[in-house]
């Protein structure tokens, strides 16, 4: 076994309004800063130990398609590194 | 007939929905999540408040226990289910009815009184209704825009699933009587069988006359309706 941790980013679909977002980004801009746009995101660093990092994603992925994400308005990505 | 309202740990209508249920006439007990579904439950509620602090998604961490899995078997055998405001989140979050309930386009919590339009009369929860017909019920959300991608969306419109759209006085359709952005003013929905509903205004709250409108009771009856047609 081997100790991995998994990085879930889980994102707002593309199309999909993030009212917080924007009110972020007037937050910035009425403290004077200059942006394009603003996108938030959801991250969640998970430790676990695993026979192999393809084993660790495995698992990782079932958990944001369970739990961490929702499939109707959201994206999500698993990255697995070394702990 | 008992309808079992089951509190979660942050529910916080569960009184008053169980209050407005007997003052119907219908029977109602509240059930803590823990405990499971009573084998004899006619019906089942999922009340309004916030279950687990809307920790994650409002509604997802209580479609994740137990008693949900219980309660989705009771629906798929006809037992009538109706999620309201947090129970309409659970309800979308376990499945039970497509789509999902997320932050309102204001980004902030709304606290008022709406307007919906009964569309689809032929149900247990508007048969007590005519189609068309304008109902008042309070809402109080933070997280209510319902949102369907294209191909839910339109399944719901095409098999009559949509229960209720925000709307005007008059039962105008608009986007100024739209209070959190849903897709197609959507307030409410059906599952996969017309005994399983969700909305994010509160029936149990326009049921008891000394509240100012009873506009809600007649969804509540929906509970009776759903058991005589089975």
């Amino acid at each position: 076994m081997t100790a991995y941790t998994a990085t879930v980013t889980v994102r707002l679909k593309r199309g999909v309004l993030d009212p917080e977002a924007e009110t972020t980004q007037r937050a910035l801009e009425r403290l004077g800063f200059e942006l394009d746009d603003l996108r938030s995101a959801d991250r969640f660093e998970i430790d676990l130990d695993a026979e192999s990092a393809a084993a660790a994603e495995d698992r990782v992925d079932e958990m944001a398609e369970r739990l961490l994400a929702n499939p109707t308005i959201h994206d999500y990505e698993v990255e697995v590194a070394d702990r | 007939m008992t309808v079992a309202v089951v509190q979660f740990g942050g529910s916080n209508c569960d009184r008053d929905s169980v209050r407005a249920l007997s003052h119907l006439g219908i029977d109602a007990e509240r059930v803590w999540y823990e405990d499971g579904l009573p084998a004899d439950a006619t019906g089942v509620m999922l009340p309004g408040g916030f279950s687990y602090g809307d920790y994650l998604r409002a509604g997802v961490m209580a479609a994740r226990t137990p008693i949900v899995e219980e309660i989705r078997d009771a629906a798929s055998e006809g037992v009538p289910v109706l999620g309201v405001c947090n129970g309409a989140q659970i309800g979308c979050e376990a499945g039970l009815t497509p789509g999902a309930f997320t932050i309102n386009e204001s980004a902030r919590f709304q606290c008022e009184r709406v307007h919906v339009r009964v569309e689809n009369a032929d149900t247990p929860w508007t048969r007590a209704y005519d189609e068309g017909a304008v109902l008042e019920l309070p809402i109080a959300h933070g997280e209510g825009r319902f949102e369907a991608d294209d191909d839910t969306y339109d399944r719901l419109v095409d098999e009559d699933r949509i229960l209720l759209r925000y709307c005007d006085a008059d039962g105008a359709v608009t986007d100024a009587a739209n209070p959190n952005g849903s897709r197609g003013n959507v307030a409410g929905i059906l599952g996969d069988r017309d005994t399983v509903a969700v909305m994010m205004p509160h029936p149990e709250r326009a049921t008891l006359p000394d509240l100012d409108g009873t506009d809600g009771a007649g969804v509540l009856r929906g509970f009776e309706a759903a058991l005589a047609t089975r």
